[in-house]
């Protein structure tokens, strides 16, 4: 039989805020967190907001000199780490540091530090103007090396890089290495910051970005006919995995249990989904089964639901496909309304809302949806948050590159 | 910026390796006092070029054992014609 994993602690830095309690009380009350870019002149760019961390200054959050030694994504990363392991409060003297590990995943890495690095050299011609500490800056793993640092995390230790399907993907390999008995502990999630020039120009060019300029909250809008691409954002979200009896014996506060977790690739084209989402559903089927849940069994779906024309679409065809006639008793809503995309990250947070979901009964809700798409017909919990008491439930992300991966999440 | 070279130094010094400026003194070690790894070091060495606008060759760094003797360098080089 399989060890069980459930989550003990959980901790964020998002638009919504930084900490799970802001972060859970502006997804029930339908808060967006998206404004105005603050990080760069955008002047010259078609797209002039974003969802960054509100007053966030790596002055006051970090103490010296880790303000310069971490690149924002990883900083973002050590915060959410902080405040998971507060909220575990896991004695150290109590645990072997070998069997406690991390897999904190990120779609893009230290893209800030790089940026500013190829500037400095660029405007000097000089290689030696280079930030000795650029590379250690940039690395995508710098998140999960600064945590292990901080908390004394011997075991394994690995990092996710499937664009926005990382955090998932990373969640889902800690639940393997526990259920696998090769850890009792991993903290895991994601981390992201990418509204630089290259980010948001990137995907600019991409046509994946909303440009709804005059009315920035009113941007992500998944699943709404008027939706035209998703809102980037930044931040991270950790989880504490741990195996169900080691959280017992210690008395840890448990919020809900990872029963299962599958990916897939849709073997498609680099940035487009498969069109009626065959990878996303053999991702949710699979998870499904390798949790032991019966479709019909869940309750929730959060998904993927990024405000992209061809993604939401997609996602919903997927889940008729593996949900059949339950698909239209499933709520289904998309946290990206309300926090924007926040990439590689975003399934750790959107973890993180679904487990509050079944701790407290209450799903919240899809904002911005004004008028359904006409392919888009399920119940996404429009506008205002649900009472609901679920017991399973589902988590999508899909990423670039034609990633799948679905995270299956029982109440205990 | 006004100040000393020696002030000037200080403030690079409490920035870059996030000490309480209160515990300097001139013979504190950057790497067994004040707990700079060797990488912490290059950076210490490019933020005063950069401040001070020198050029320290790579074979004058290891000078820069101390807090005085940065200092002392740093007003050497600018005592120069």
């Amino acid at each position: 039989m399989k060890r069980r994993v459930v989550i003990t602690g959980m901790g964020t830095v998002n638009p919504l805020g930084t900490n799970v309690g802001t972060f859970w009380e502006g997804l029930l009350a339908g808060r967006h967190g998206i404004g105005p870019i603050t990080q760069f002149d955008h002047s010259a760019f078609k797209c002039h907001f974003a969802g960054e961390v509100p007053g966030y200054d790596p002055e006051t959050f970090l103490e010296a000199p880790l303000p310069r030694r971490l690149d924002r994504f990883a900083q973002f990363g050590l915060l959410a780490a902080r405040e998971a392991m507060r909220d575990t409060a896991l004695e150290r003297a109590k645990v072997d540091p070998f069997r406690c590990g991390v897999a904190i995943g990120s779609g893009i890495g230290g893209l800030n530090e790089l940026e500013q690095q190829n500037a400095r050299y660029t405007r000097e011609q000089l290689p030696r103007v280079i930030n000795i500490f650029c590379i250690p800056k940039m690395i995508p793993n710098s998140a999960a090396g600064v945590v292990s640092i901080e908390f004394d995390l011997r075991g394994p230790n690995t990092v996710v890089s499937t664009a926005c399907a990382s955090a998932n993907q990373a969640i889902g390999e800690a639940l393997r290495m526990i259920q696998l008995d090769l850890a009792d502990v991993m903290v895991a999630g994601a981390a992201e910051s990418a509204i630089t020039p290259l980010g948001v120009g990137g995907f600019t060019q991409l046509k994946a970005l909303s440009l709804r300029n005059d009315n920035p909250g009113a941007a992500s809008r998944p699943f709404d006919r008027d939706r035209d691409g998703f809102v980037l954002s930044e931040g991270a979200g950790v989880v504490v995995l741990e195996e169900y009896e080691h959280a017992k014996k210690r008395g840890a506060k448990i919020y809900a249990e990872l029963l299962g977790s599958a990916s897939t690739c849709d073997s498609h084209h680099i940035t487009e989904p498969h069109p009626e989402g065959l990878g996303a559903a053999k991702a949710m089927e699979l998870a499904l089964r390798d949790a032991r849940v019966d479709p019909t069994d869940v309750g929730y779906a959060n998904a993927h639901g990024t405000s992209t024309n061809k993604g939401d679409i997609a996602e919903t065809q997927a889940i008729k496909r593996v949900f059949g006639p339950h698909a239209s008793r499933l709520l289904v809503s998309s946290t990206k309304s309300m926090t924007g995309h926040l990439l590689g990250a975003s399934g750790a947070i959107e973890l993180i809302a679904v487990a509050l979901s079944l701790k407290h009964g209450v799903v919240h809700p899809t904002i911005n949806l004004d008028n359904p798409d006409a392919q888009c017909d399920l119940d996404y919990v429009p506008k205002v948050a649900r009472e609901v008491r679920v017991t399973r439930a589902i988590s999508n992300s899909f990423g670039f590159g034609g990633h799948n991966c679905c995270l299956v999440v029982g109440s205990v | 910026m006004v100040g000393t070279v020696e002030e000037r130094v200080k403030d690079i010094v409490c920035e870059r390796l996030g000490v309480n400026r209160a515990v300097l003194t001139r013979d504190l070690s950057f790497q067994h006092d004040l707990g700079a790894d060797s990488l912490e070091r290059v950076e210490l060495v490019m933020a005063l070029e950069e401040q001070f606008g020198l050029t320290i060759p790579e074979d004058q760094t290891d000078r820069f054992r101390t807090l005085g003797e940065a200092i002392d360098y740093i007003e050497r080089e600018r005592a120069r014609p």
